[in-house]
């Protein structure tokens, strides 16, 4: 097996289409993250106002996760009028997830900053907007940021599921390997798909150090 | 000034949290709302600075009805400490001060600058500068609370039980704090609070509020004590309240007498007759010593029966009855300001200085 991976990765022209592959696989999988994290910090900042708006957001947020990727990536294309083939398709279709997954951590993480804190801040003479990009976001990111990994490490895997509609990134390598029953480009595409989903979560827990500088040393 | 004028506050569910409110605060005052839980008095305070409006009525703030202001206009204009201080966690000390500067559009650096002098304003050490409130202790933290309070330099102070998450010598210590910072800063302040101690020690007037929103009396702290206004107000004060009345009483001049003293740390000369006070270098009471003690080295803290409290020379009367309960000697023991041994009162004398004070204190009701 070991020879059949040698032989594979010693082609030059192989890796290049691989790390083609794998570009591709980061820009469709973390697109779509960055959209979906806005989007359900927009949507989850509405909700989280009132009882009747968290259902009113909630319900189809859960329903849409359950929807199967591959059917939302052929619907898709009727729907915003795109190619079957275009990578848009999943991009859309990734941000819909990401959004969907998200609003629920985004009203948890919202609900999770202790009250006299926000209401310490109105009192100061923030308005709404102001008070919430200031005080509520940033406190918002340490329970946020967990649900941002999942999210992550979902899209990572679900962009695999994109290449049987032909939209590029890592999958490819599994349906190539599939295909002609060779094994070399299955376990490469498995163990880059574990790498980038590791390296990326690496990257989230870096960027949550970074962005609560407050709570180092603190017990959480 | 603040002023209430039949102010009620009904929630949606027809609750009624403040019931038809007629109230003034005077300029550079400290004004305590107290009360039981329910009573309206923190809706009253929140109602102040538009954190709730009222349903009826009017607030003024120096003539102007603040349902005229713009809310965040009004807020900055108005400092406001709450109960477990609510610093911005994720800012550390300085910024936190800093934020109502700020928001009124002062550049960082003289924001800064400023609320660092507030530090020491509010007794804190600069070292906690860059600290996040998660590292500072309860108290700390209300500090920091106030100074963030103060750092717009408002004319008004909103505090709702700014000290009733702390521990009560830290209290204690918050009080005396706010008492001397008001005496430089001359602020109006309304502060809410359930305590009837921390009401009658902060208040130079003291709105006792009733369950469903009612105000049941509003006076001076001494009065609430002696006359209350009804039932409420008297079962409210508790049973107490004649002690505490002792608080506003300052006697004359005790006449002091001596008792035999000996050094901390220093052998004892013979058996003591008489209870023996033992100082130490600085002449400060450390403990009694029990008549017919026998020396047995020097006296250290094991052999004393402790002091029980000091009564600070020239204090309202409340501090010598209580040093005199509290001693086992039964003295009351005098001390200066700083904290030097100035002679001991009899019990007896003290109970009939208070029985002595009861018809000028019938009088000045």
């Amino acid at each position: 097996m070991f020879d059949e991976l040698g032989e594979f990765l010693g082609s030059a022209n192989t890796r290049a289409a691989i790390l083609g592959d794998l570009g591709q696989h980061v820009y469709l999988a973390l697109l779509p993250l960055v959209v979906g994290v806005v989007l359900a910090i927009a949507i989850g900042a509405v909700a989280h106002r009132t009882r009747r708006l968290r259902g009113f957001f909630l319900v189809p947020a859960n329903l849409i996760y359950t929807l199967p990727s591959l059917a939302l990536f052929v619907v898709i294309p009727g729907i915003i009028g795109t190619r079957i083939l275009d990578p848009v398709n999943v991009i859309v279709a990734l941000s819909l997830y990401t959004t969907a997954l998200l609003i629920r951590p985004v009203i948890e993480a919202l609900d999770s900053i202790d009250a006299s804190v926000v209401a310490a801040a109105t009192a100061m003479g923030y308005r709404p907007l102001r008070r919430f990009f200031a005080i509520q976001l940033p406190l918002a990111v340490p329970v946020l940021a967990a649900g941002v990994r999942v999210a992550s490490v979902s899209n990572i895997s679900l962009v695999t599921v994109g290449a049987i509609i032909g939209t590029g990134g890592l999958g490819v390598l599994f349906t190539d390997g599939f295909a002609r029953e060779y094994f070399a480009p299955i376990i490469v595409g498995i163990v880059l798909t574990l790498l980038l989903a590791l390296v990326v979560d690496l990257v989230l827990v870096a960027m949550r150090k970074f962005l609560t500088p407050w709570q180092r040393g603190v017990s959480t | 000034m603040i002023e209430f004028q039949s102010v009620t506050k009904r929630y949606d569910d027809g609750a009624t949290a403040v019931d038809d409110l007629d109230l003034r605060v005077e300029t550079g005052s400290i004004t305590v709302f107290v009360g039981p839980s329910g009573c309206g008095k923190t809706t009253s305070l929140r109602m102040v600075n538009r954190m709730l409006d009222p349903t009826s009525g009017r607030i003024l703030v120096d003539g102007k009805d603040v349902m005229e202001s713009d809310p965040a206009l009004l807020r900055r204009g108005i400092g406001y400490v709450i109960q477990h201080s609510g610093l911005f966690p994720h800012r550390n000390v300085l910024d936190n001060i800093a934020t109502v500067p700020m928001l009124s559009g002062e550049k960082k650096p003289r924001a800064r600058a400023r609320a660092r002098e507030l530090l020491d304003v509010v007794g804190l050490s600069e070292e906690l500068a860059e600290r996040y409130p998660a590292q500072l202790s309860g108290g700390q933290q209300q500090r920091v609370g106030v100074a963030r309070a103060l750092a717009a330099d408002p004319p008004i102070l909103l505090m709702d039980e700014p000290f009733s998450a702390v521990d009560p010598v830290v209290r204690d210590e918050l009080q005396d704090e706010l008492l001397r910072l008001q005496a430089e800063l001359d602020k109006t302040i309304v502060f809410v609070t359930h305590d009837i101690d921390e009401a009658v020690k902060l208040g130079e007037k003291v709105a006792v509020f009733r369950e469903g929103g009612k105000l049941a009396q509003y006076d001076e702290p001494s009065k609430v004590l002696r006359q209350p206004a009804d039932e409420f107000v008297a079962g409210f004060v508790g049973r107490d309240r004649g002690y505490r009345g002792l608080s506003f009483v300052e006697p004359g001049a005790f006449t002091l007498q001596t008792v035999p003293t000996t050094r901390f740390g220093e052998p004892l000369d013979g058996p003591t007759r008489d209870w023996t006070l033992a100082l130490d270098e600085q002449d400060r009471p450390r403990g009694w010593l029990a008549p017919g003690t026998v020396p047995d080295g020097v006296v250290t803290q094991s052999a004393l029966s402790p002091n029980g409290s000091l009564y600070l020379e020239g204090s309202p009367l409340r501090g010598a009855l209580d040093s005199a309960l509290s001693s086992p000697a039964n003295f009351a023991v005098v001390v200066d300001g700083e904290g030097t041994f100035r002679g001991v009162v009899p019990s007896q004398t003290v109970l009939e200085t208070i029985e002595g004070s009861k018809p000028e204190r019938a009088a000045d009701v």
